[in-house]
Protein backbone atom coordinates (compact mmCIF):
# COMPACT_ATOMS: atom_id res chain seq x y z
CA UNK A 1 0.00 0.00 0.00
CA UNK A 2 1.28 3.27 -0.99
CA UNK A 3 1.40 6.13 1.66
CA UNK A 4 -1.16 8.80 1.89
CA UNK A 5 -1.11 11.10 -1.28
CA UNK A 6 0.35 14.41 -0.93
CA UNK A 7 -3.35 15.62 -2.34
CA UNK A 8 -5.64 13.87 -0.06
CA UNK A 9 -3.78 15.65 3.34
CA UNK A 10 -4.73 18.61 1.49
CA UNK A 11 -8.27 17.41 0.78
CA UNK A 12 -7.96 16.82 4.89
CA UNK A 13 -6.73 20.04 5.91
CA UNK A 14 -9.04 21.95 3.55
CA UNK A 15 -12.33 20.17 4.65
CA UNK A 16 -11.52 20.89 8.61
CA UNK A 17 -10.83 24.84 7.73
CA UNK A 18 -14.04 24.16 5.17
CA UNK A 19 -16.53 22.80 7.93
CA UNK A 20 -15.25 25.66 10.45
CA UNK A 21 -15.92 28.39 7.90
CA UNK A 22 -19.35 26.86 6.65
CA UNK A 23 -20.09 26.83 11.02
CA UNK A 24 -19.29 30.12 11.35
CA UNK A 25 -21.21 31.48 8.32
CA UNK A 26 -24.03 29.44 9.44
CA UNK A 27 -24.07 30.69 12.99
CA UNK A 28 -23.17 34.02 13.04
CA UNK A 29 -22.73 35.88 9.33
CA UNK A 30 -25.92 34.39 8.12
CA UNK A 31 -28.94 36.96 9.64
CA UNK A 32 -31.26 35.08 12.10
CA UNK A 33 -34.55 34.25 10.05
CA UNK A 34 -37.41 36.57 10.90
CA UNK A 35 -40.42 33.65 11.90
CA UNK A 36 -38.39 31.04 12.78
CA UNK A 37 -35.58 32.61 14.85
CA UNK A 38 -31.81 30.54 15.39
CA UNK A 39 -33.39 27.43 14.93
CA UNK A 40 -33.49 27.91 10.98
CA UNK A 41 -29.41 28.03 10.99
CA UNK A 42 -29.74 24.42 11.17
CA UNK A 43 -30.91 24.58 7.45
CA UNK A 44 -27.83 25.48 6.23
CA UNK A 45 -26.16 22.32 7.50
CA UNK A 46 -29.03 20.27 6.66
CA UNK A 47 -28.96 21.06 3.10
CA UNK A 48 -24.93 20.67 2.79
CA UNK A 49 -25.35 16.83 4.19
CA UNK A 50 -28.48 16.35 2.06
CA UNK A 51 -27.20 17.68 -0.92
CA UNK A 52 -23.72 15.13 -0.51
CA UNK A 53 -25.99 12.60 0.32
CA UNK A 54 -28.16 12.71 -2.83
CA UNK A 55 -24.69 13.32 -5.21
CA UNK A 56 -23.02 10.29 -2.95
CA UNK A 57 -26.40 7.97 -4.35
CA UNK A 58 -26.05 9.42 -8.23
CA UNK A 59 -22.57 8.46 -7.89
CA UNK A 60 -23.20 4.70 -6.51
CA UNK A 61 -26.07 3.97 -9.53
CA UNK A 62 -23.58 4.95 -12.18
CA UNK A 63 -20.54 2.96 -10.58
CA UNK A 64 -22.34 -0.01 -10.34
CA UNK A 65 -23.23 0.53 -13.83
CA UNK A 66 -19.68 1.09 -14.73
CA UNK A 67 -18.61 -1.51 -12.73
CA UNK A 68 -21.39 -4.45 -14.30
CA UNK A 69 -19.88 -3.18 -17.97
CA UNK A 70 -16.19 -3.20 -17.13
CA UNK A 71 -16.28 -5.71 -14.11
CA UNK A 72 -13.18 -3.61 -12.62
CA UNK A 73 -13.19 -3.79 -9.01
CA UNK A 74 -11.64 -0.32 -8.67
CA UNK A 75 -15.66 0.58 -9.40
CA UNK A 76 -16.88 -1.69 -6.95
CA UNK A 77 -15.37 0.26 -4.65
CA UNK A 78 -15.80 3.29 -5.66
CA UNK A 79 -19.69 2.39 -5.04
CA UNK A 80 -19.16 0.88 -1.52
CA UNK A 81 -17.50 4.06 -0.57
CA UNK A 82 -20.27 6.71 -2.33
CA UNK A 83 -23.27 4.43 -0.20
CA UNK A 84 -21.61 3.96 2.96
CA UNK A 85 -20.23 7.87 2.90
CA UNK A 86 -23.72 8.69 1.59
CA UNK A 87 -25.80 6.77 4.06
CA UNK A 88 -24.17 8.66 7.09
CA UNK A 89 -24.70 11.71 5.52
CA UNK A 90 -28.24 11.41 4.61
CA UNK A 91 -28.98 9.82 8.34
CA UNK A 92 -27.24 13.83 9.63
CA UNK A 93 -29.91 14.99 6.85
CA UNK A 94 -33.17 13.49 8.70
CA UNK A 95 -32.09 13.98 11.85
CA UNK A 96 -31.16 17.59 11.48
CA UNK A 97 -34.40 18.20 9.40
CA UNK A 98 -36.40 16.43 12.39
CA UNK A 99 -34.39 19.31 15.11
CA UNK A 100 -35.97 21.77 12.42
CA UNK A 101 -38.94 20.22 11.79
CA UNK A 102 -39.70 20.19 15.62
CA UNK A 103 -40.63 24.34 16.03
CA UNK A 104 -40.99 24.75 12.60
CA UNK A 105 -43.89 22.52 12.16
CA UNK A 106 -44.37 21.51 15.59
CA UNK A 107 -43.91 17.48 14.98
CA UNK A 108 -40.41 15.66 14.58
CA UNK A 109 -41.33 13.87 11.91
CA UNK A 110 -44.29 14.23 9.13
CA UNK A 111 -44.87 11.86 6.00
CA UNK A 112 -44.73 14.29 3.53
CA UNK A 113 -42.77 13.38 0.29
CA UNK A 114 -39.17 14.70 1.11
CA UNK A 115 -39.16 13.14 4.04
CA UNK A 116 -40.97 10.15 3.32
CA UNK A 117 -37.99 9.48 0.31
CA UNK A 118 -35.12 9.91 2.41
CA UNK A 119 -36.82 7.75 4.52
CA UNK A 120 -37.01 4.96 1.97
CA UNK A 121 -33.70 5.81 0.43
CA UNK A 122 -32.01 5.28 3.51
CA UNK A 123 -33.81 2.00 4.39
CA UNK A 124 -33.02 0.89 0.11
CA UNK A 125 -28.95 1.47 1.34
CA UNK A 126 -29.58 0.05 4.51
CA UNK A 127 -30.82 -3.39 2.77
CA UNK A 128 -27.88 -2.66 0.34
CA UNK A 129 -25.53 -3.35 3.30
CA UNK A 130 -27.40 -6.40 4.66
CA UNK A 131 -27.47 -7.72 0.86
CA UNK A 132 -23.26 -7.40 0.19
CA UNK A 133 -22.79 -9.36 4.10
CA UNK A 134 -24.71 -11.95 3.11
CA UNK A 135 -22.54 -13.00 0.16
CA UNK A 136 -19.17 -14.21 0.89
CA UNK A 137 -17.51 -14.09 -2.90
CA UNK A 138 -15.88 -11.03 -3.65
CA UNK A 139 -16.61 -10.93 -7.41
CA UNK A 140 -20.58 -12.21 -7.05
CA UNK A 141 -20.79 -9.17 -3.94
CA UNK A 142 -19.73 -6.16 -6.26
CA UNK A 143 -22.35 -7.66 -8.92
CA UNK A 144 -25.09 -8.06 -6.63
CA UNK A 145 -24.21 -4.43 -5.33
CA UNK A 146 -23.98 -2.77 -8.12
CA UNK A 147 -27.63 -4.53 -9.32
CA UNK A 148 -29.37 -3.03 -6.12
CA UNK A 149 -27.96 0.21 -6.31
CA UNK A 150 -28.99 0.80 -9.97
CA UNK A 151 -32.35 -0.25 -8.77
CA UNK A 152 -32.82 2.07 -5.66
CA UNK A 153 -31.40 4.70 -7.58
CA UNK A 154 -34.00 3.91 -10.17
CA UNK A 155 -36.49 3.92 -7.68
CA UNK A 156 -36.20 7.09 -5.42
CA UNK A 157 -36.96 9.27 -7.95
CA UNK A 158 -40.72 7.33 -8.34
CA UNK A 159 -40.60 7.22 -4.96
CA UNK A 160 -41.02 10.84 -5.10
CA UNK A 161 -43.47 11.41 -7.54
CA UNK A 162 -46.05 9.05 -6.42
CA UNK A 163 -45.48 10.38 -2.96
CA UNK A 164 -46.04 13.96 -4.11
CA UNK A 165 -49.42 12.68 -4.62
CA UNK A 166 -50.32 11.84 -1.16
CA UNK A 167 -49.58 15.07 0.59
CA UNK A 168 -46.26 18.14 0.74
CA UNK A 169 -45.42 20.44 3.49
CA UNK A 170 -42.00 21.00 2.93
CA UNK A 171 -40.45 23.93 1.75
CA UNK A 172 -38.65 23.91 -2.00
CA UNK A 173 -35.67 25.71 -1.51
CA UNK A 174 -34.71 26.24 -5.21
CA UNK A 175 -38.10 27.67 -7.36
CA UNK A 176 -40.89 29.64 -6.26
CA UNK A 177 -42.99 27.42 -3.84
CA UNK A 178 -40.06 28.76 -1.17
CA UNK A 179 -42.27 30.97 1.08
CA UNK A 180 -45.87 29.76 0.53
CA UNK A 181 -44.88 26.12 2.28
CA UNK A 182 -45.12 25.68 6.09
CA UNK A 183 -42.16 26.68 7.27
CA UNK A 184 -40.72 28.08 4.20
CA UNK A 185 -38.94 31.79 3.66
CA UNK A 186 -37.28 34.31 1.06
CA UNK A 187 -33.75 33.89 1.59
CA UNK A 188 -31.86 36.89 1.93
CA UNK A 189 -28.51 37.27 -0.21
CA UNK A 190 -26.31 36.59 3.19
CA UNK A 191 -28.33 33.39 3.66
CA UNK A 192 -27.69 32.54 0.36
CA UNK A 193 -23.99 33.24 0.60
CA UNK A 194 -23.95 30.88 3.64
CA UNK A 195 -25.73 28.39 2.04
CA UNK A 196 -23.40 27.64 -0.66
CA UNK A 197 -20.85 28.27 1.68
CA UNK A 198 -22.01 25.13 3.15
CA UNK A 199 -22.65 23.10 0.36
CA UNK A 200 -19.01 23.45 -0.83
CA UNK A 201 -17.46 22.65 2.31
CA UNK A 202 -19.37 19.28 2.33
CA UNK A 203 -18.36 18.77 -0.78
CA UNK A 204 -15.14 18.77 0.11
CA UNK A 205 -15.68 16.69 3.10
CA UNK A 206 -17.60 14.43 0.92
CA UNK A 207 -14.79 13.87 -1.58
CA UNK A 208 -12.16 13.66 1.01
CA UNK A 209 -13.98 10.61 3.35
CA UNK A 210 -14.61 8.97 -0.18
CA UNK A 211 -10.96 8.84 -1.10
CA UNK A 212 -10.62 7.41 2.77
CA UNK A 213 -12.91 4.63 2.22
CA UNK A 214 -11.84 3.72 -1.58
CA UNK A 215 -8.01 3.38 0.29
CA UNK A 216 -9.89 1.52 3.12
CA UNK A 217 -11.54 -0.49 0.60
CA UNK A 218 -8.32 -1.40 -1.34
CA UNK A 219 -6.67 -2.67 2.84
CA UNK A 220 -9.84 -4.77 2.80
CA UNK A 221 -9.31 -6.40 -0.31
CA UNK A 222 -5.35 -6.60 0.36
CA UNK A 223 -6.20 -8.60 4.20
CA UNK A 224 -8.60 -10.74 2.42
CA UNK A 225 -5.90 -11.99 -0.14
CA UNK A 226 -3.46 -12.57 2.85
CA UNK A 227 -5.63 -14.27 5.14
CA UNK A 228 -5.99 -17.05 1.75
CA UNK A 229 -2.69 -16.84 1.59
CA UNK A 230 -1.95 -17.91 4.96
CA UNK A 231 -5.11 -20.29 4.93
CA UNK A 232 -3.56 -22.04 1.79
CA UNK B 1 -32.24 -30.86 -39.76
CA UNK B 2 -33.77 -29.32 -36.35
CA UNK B 3 -33.32 -25.87 -35.29
CA UNK B 4 -30.44 -26.34 -32.52
CA UNK B 5 -31.55 -23.07 -30.57
CA UNK B 6 -35.21 -23.05 -29.38
CA UNK B 7 -37.27 -19.52 -29.60
CA UNK B 8 -37.18 -17.20 -27.18
CA UNK B 9 -41.05 -17.17 -26.69
CA UNK B 10 -40.72 -21.37 -26.58
CA UNK B 11 -38.29 -21.34 -23.95
CA UNK B 12 -40.37 -18.50 -22.05
CA UNK B 13 -43.41 -20.83 -22.42
CA UNK B 14 -41.42 -23.83 -21.23
CA UNK B 15 -40.11 -22.09 -18.11
CA UNK B 16 -43.61 -21.00 -16.98
CA UNK B 17 -45.18 -24.33 -18.20
CA UNK B 18 -43.27 -26.34 -16.12
CA UNK B 19 -43.73 -23.90 -12.82
CA UNK B 20 -47.26 -23.81 -13.30
CA UNK B 21 -47.71 -27.62 -13.90
CA UNK B 22 -45.48 -28.54 -11.03
CA UNK B 23 -47.54 -25.95 -8.87
CA UNK B 24 -50.76 -27.91 -10.18
CA UNK B 25 -49.65 -31.02 -9.01
CA UNK B 26 -48.81 -30.01 -5.44
CA UNK B 27 -50.31 -27.52 -5.12
CA UNK B 28 -47.55 -26.47 -2.11
CA UNK B 29 -47.64 -22.68 -2.75
CA UNK B 30 -50.68 -21.99 -3.79
CA UNK B 31 -52.56 -23.33 -0.83
CA UNK B 32 -49.90 -21.50 1.38
CA UNK B 33 -50.14 -18.21 -0.16
CA UNK B 34 -54.08 -18.11 -0.11
CA UNK B 35 -54.36 -19.53 3.79
CA UNK B 36 -51.45 -16.71 4.71
CA UNK B 37 -53.47 -14.09 3.17
CA UNK B 38 -56.52 -15.37 4.64
CA UNK B 39 -54.82 -15.05 7.79
CA UNK B 40 -53.64 -11.17 6.73
CA UNK B 41 -57.04 -10.46 6.60
CA UNK B 42 -58.55 -11.94 9.43
CA UNK B 43 -55.83 -10.24 11.36
CA UNK B 44 -56.20 -6.48 9.64
CA UNK B 45 -60.05 -7.30 10.49
CA UNK B 46 -59.74 -6.94 14.13
CA UNK B 47 -56.49 -4.63 14.16
CA UNK B 48 -58.04 -2.28 12.74
CA UNK B 49 -61.91 -2.90 13.43
CA UNK B 50 -62.63 -2.83 9.87
CA UNK B 51 -66.66 -1.39 10.33
CA UNK B 52 -68.45 0.04 7.45
CA UNK B 53 -66.92 3.55 7.95
CA UNK B 54 -63.22 2.30 8.28
CA UNK B 55 -63.69 0.03 5.49
CA UNK B 56 -64.06 2.82 3.23
CA UNK B 57 -61.16 3.97 3.40
CA UNK B 58 -58.67 1.59 3.99
CA UNK B 59 -60.18 -1.29 1.35
CA UNK B 60 -57.15 -0.78 -1.06
CA UNK B 61 -54.37 -0.84 1.29
CA UNK B 62 -55.68 -4.04 3.43
CA UNK B 63 -55.69 -5.78 0.11
CA UNK B 64 -52.26 -4.20 -1.20
CA UNK B 65 -50.84 -5.46 2.27
CA UNK B 66 -51.95 -8.52 1.73
CA UNK B 67 -51.21 -9.42 -1.49
CA UNK B 68 -47.34 -7.93 -0.87
CA UNK B 69 -46.93 -10.39 1.70
CA UNK B 70 -48.26 -13.20 -0.07
CA UNK B 71 -46.80 -12.11 -3.15
CA UNK B 72 -43.06 -12.37 -1.28
CA UNK B 73 -44.16 -15.91 -0.21
CA UNK B 74 -44.30 -17.19 -3.45
CA UNK B 75 -41.03 -15.44 -4.94
CA UNK B 76 -39.05 -17.07 -1.88
CA UNK B 77 -40.43 -20.12 -2.77
CA UNK B 78 -40.49 -20.28 -6.41
CA UNK B 79 -36.98 -19.39 -6.48
CA UNK B 80 -35.86 -21.60 -3.67
CA UNK B 81 -36.72 -24.55 -5.57
CA UNK B 82 -34.55 -23.96 -8.42
CA UNK B 83 -31.36 -23.07 -6.52
CA UNK B 84 -32.39 -26.17 -3.94
CA UNK B 85 -31.73 -28.90 -6.13
CA UNK B 86 -29.60 -27.34 -8.46
CA UNK B 87 -32.38 -26.43 -10.85
CA UNK B 88 -30.96 -23.67 -11.72
CA UNK B 89 -28.11 -24.60 -12.90
CA UNK B 90 -29.74 -26.66 -15.48
CA UNK B 91 -32.10 -24.01 -16.59
CA UNK B 92 -28.52 -22.04 -17.02
CA UNK B 93 -26.84 -25.18 -19.06
CA UNK B 94 -29.71 -24.54 -21.88
CA UNK B 95 -29.40 -22.60 -25.16
CA UNK B 96 -31.26 -19.90 -24.34
CA UNK B 97 -31.09 -16.54 -24.02
CA UNK B 98 -30.75 -15.53 -20.14
CA UNK B 99 -33.52 -13.11 -20.27
CA UNK B 100 -35.99 -16.27 -21.26
CA UNK B 101 -35.61 -17.65 -17.89
CA UNK B 102 -36.43 -14.12 -16.30
CA UNK B 103 -39.42 -13.69 -18.04
CA UNK B 104 -40.71 -17.45 -17.19
CA UNK B 105 -40.47 -17.17 -13.96
CA UNK B 106 -41.98 -13.92 -13.66
CA UNK B 107 -44.79 -14.93 -16.08
CA UNK B 108 -45.32 -18.25 -13.21
CA UNK B 109 -44.71 -15.94 -10.48
CA UNK B 110 -47.23 -13.56 -11.85
CA UNK B 111 -49.52 -16.17 -12.42
CA UNK B 112 -49.57 -17.39 -8.72
CA UNK B 113 -50.05 -13.98 -7.90
CA UNK B 114 -53.33 -13.63 -9.92
CA UNK B 115 -54.64 -16.85 -8.91
CA UNK B 116 -54.15 -15.62 -4.82
CA UNK B 117 -55.62 -12.27 -6.10
CA UNK B 118 -58.67 -13.76 -8.05
CA UNK B 119 -59.87 -15.84 -5.12
CA UNK B 120 -59.13 -13.12 -2.49
CA UNK B 121 -61.08 -10.12 -3.90
CA UNK B 122 -64.69 -12.33 -4.16
CA UNK B 123 -63.61 -13.43 -0.56
CA UNK B 124 -63.55 -10.19 0.59
CA UNK B 125 -66.32 -9.13 -1.56
CA UNK B 126 -68.03 -11.95 0.03
CA UNK B 127 -67.17 -10.75 3.98
CA UNK B 128 -67.60 -7.24 3.88
CA UNK B 129 -70.52 -6.98 1.19
CA UNK B 130 -67.74 -4.74 -0.65
CA UNK B 131 -69.04 -4.76 -4.71
CA UNK B 132 -67.49 -1.40 -5.38
CA UNK B 133 -63.95 -3.80 -5.99
CA UNK B 134 -65.66 -5.89 -8.81
CA UNK B 135 -64.75 -2.18 -11.04
CA UNK B 136 -63.05 -2.82 -14.71
CA UNK B 137 -60.73 -0.24 -13.80
CA UNK B 138 -60.18 -1.61 -10.07
CA UNK B 139 -58.70 -5.18 -11.83
CA UNK B 140 -56.57 -3.03 -14.19
CA UNK B 141 -55.19 -1.43 -11.33
CA UNK B 142 -54.20 -4.61 -9.68
CA UNK B 143 -53.04 -6.32 -12.91
CA UNK B 144 -50.70 -3.02 -13.36
CA UNK B 145 -49.28 -3.17 -9.74
CA UNK B 146 -48.85 -7.13 -9.90
CA UNK B 147 -46.54 -6.90 -12.95
CA UNK B 148 -44.42 -3.98 -11.04
CA UNK B 149 -44.31 -5.84 -8.24
CA UNK B 150 -43.51 -9.15 -9.74
CA UNK B 151 -41.18 -7.93 -12.06
CA UNK B 152 -38.36 -6.64 -9.41
CA UNK B 153 -39.48 -9.52 -6.98
CA UNK B 154 -38.57 -12.17 -9.50
CA UNK B 155 -34.78 -9.89 -9.71
CA UNK B 156 -34.45 -9.16 -6.58
CA UNK B 157 -35.49 -13.25 -5.57
CA UNK B 158 -33.48 -14.24 -7.46
CA UNK B 159 -30.68 -12.36 -5.77
CA UNK B 160 -31.61 -13.12 -2.50
CA UNK B 161 -31.68 -17.04 -2.63
CA UNK B 162 -27.74 -16.87 -3.21
CA UNK B 163 -26.98 -15.26 -0.21
CA UNK B 164 -26.86 -16.48 3.48
CA UNK B 165 -29.78 -15.01 4.32
CA UNK B 166 -31.84 -16.37 1.79
CA UNK B 167 -35.53 -16.10 2.35
CA UNK B 168 -35.23 -13.50 5.16
CA UNK B 169 -33.62 -10.85 2.97
CA UNK B 170 -36.34 -10.34 0.11
CA UNK B 171 -38.87 -8.62 1.85
CA UNK B 172 -35.99 -6.58 3.12
CA UNK B 173 -34.50 -6.07 -0.59
CA UNK B 174 -37.61 -5.88 -2.23
CA UNK B 175 -40.24 -3.77 0.06
CA UNK B 176 -38.19 -0.20 -0.13
CA UNK B 177 -37.64 -0.49 -3.60
CA UNK B 178 -41.29 -1.36 -4.73
CA UNK B 179 -42.43 1.19 -2.15
CA UNK B 180 -43.46 3.12 -5.19
CA UNK B 181 -45.44 0.41 -7.44
CA UNK B 182 -47.32 -0.30 -3.63
CA UNK B 183 -48.22 3.52 -3.09
CA UNK B 184 -49.58 4.01 -6.54
CA UNK B 185 -51.43 0.83 -6.14
CA UNK B 186 -53.22 1.56 -2.94
CA UNK B 187 -53.80 5.21 -4.58
CA UNK B 188 -55.41 4.32 -7.85
CA UNK B 189 -57.82 1.34 -6.24
CA UNK B 190 -58.38 3.54 -3.23
CA UNK B 191 -59.55 6.79 -5.22
CA UNK B 192 -61.63 3.65 -7.93
CA UNK B 193 -63.42 2.15 -4.42
CA UNK B 194 -64.13 5.70 -3.31
CA UNK B 195 -66.06 6.52 -6.75
CA UNK B 196 -63.62 9.32 -7.85
CA UNK B 197 -63.68 10.36 -11.68
CA UNK B 198 -61.20 8.56 -13.42
CA UNK B 199 -59.25 11.75 -14.28
CA UNK B 200 -58.23 11.80 -10.44
CA UNK B 201 -56.57 8.45 -10.35
CA UNK B 202 -55.17 9.15 -13.85
CA UNK B 203 -51.41 10.59 -11.70
CA UNK B 204 -51.26 7.34 -9.96
CA UNK B 205 -52.22 5.63 -12.56
CA UNK B 206 -49.10 6.79 -15.14
CA UNK B 207 -46.68 6.58 -12.55
CA UNK B 208 -47.75 2.92 -12.27
CA UNK B 209 -47.22 1.99 -15.93
CA UNK B 210 -43.56 4.20 -15.87
CA UNK B 211 -42.30 1.89 -12.93
CA UNK B 212 -43.38 -1.05 -14.72
CA UNK B 213 -42.23 0.02 -18.28
CA UNK B 214 -38.46 1.09 -16.18
CA UNK B 215 -38.28 -1.88 -13.77
CA UNK B 216 -39.19 -4.66 -16.33
CA UNK B 217 -37.11 -3.45 -18.73
CA UNK B 218 -34.10 -2.98 -16.41
CA UNK B 219 -34.82 -6.43 -14.53
CA UNK B 220 -34.77 -7.83 -18.58
CA UNK B 221 -31.49 -5.98 -19.05
CA UNK B 222 -29.46 -6.95 -15.89
CA UNK B 223 -30.85 -10.25 -15.16
CA UNK B 224 -28.11 -11.70 -16.97
CA UNK B 225 -25.45 -10.11 -14.17
CA UNK B 226 -27.63 -12.18 -11.00
CA UNK B 227 -27.30 -15.23 -12.37
CA UNK B 228 -24.03 -15.56 -13.57
CA UNK B 229 -21.72 -18.05 -12.32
Amino acid sequence: MQSKPMALTILDVLSIIGIGVATYFALVYAPTEAVMGNVQRVFYFHVGTAWVGLVGFVVAAVSGIVYLVTKDMRWDRFEVAAVEVSTMFFFITIVLGSIWARPAWNTWWTWDPRLTTAAVTELIYIAYFMLRAGIEEPEKRARFGAVYALLGGLSAPITFMVIRLFRTIHPVVVGTASAEAQGGFDMSGDMLTSMFVSLGAFTILFVSLMWHRIRLGGLEEKVEELKLKVSM
Amino acid sequence: MKEPTPSFFKAVFAIAHKDLAAEFRSRELLSAMLVFSMLVILIFNFALELDVKVRQSVTAGVLWTTFAFAGTLGLNRSMAVEKDRGCMDGLLLAPVDRSAIFFGKAISNLAFMLVVEAIVIPLYAMLYNETRIFQWEFLGVLLLGSIGYISVGTLLSAMSVQTRTRDVLLPILLFPVAVPVLLASVKASGGIVAGLPFEEILAPLNLLIVYDVIFLATSFMIFDYVVEE
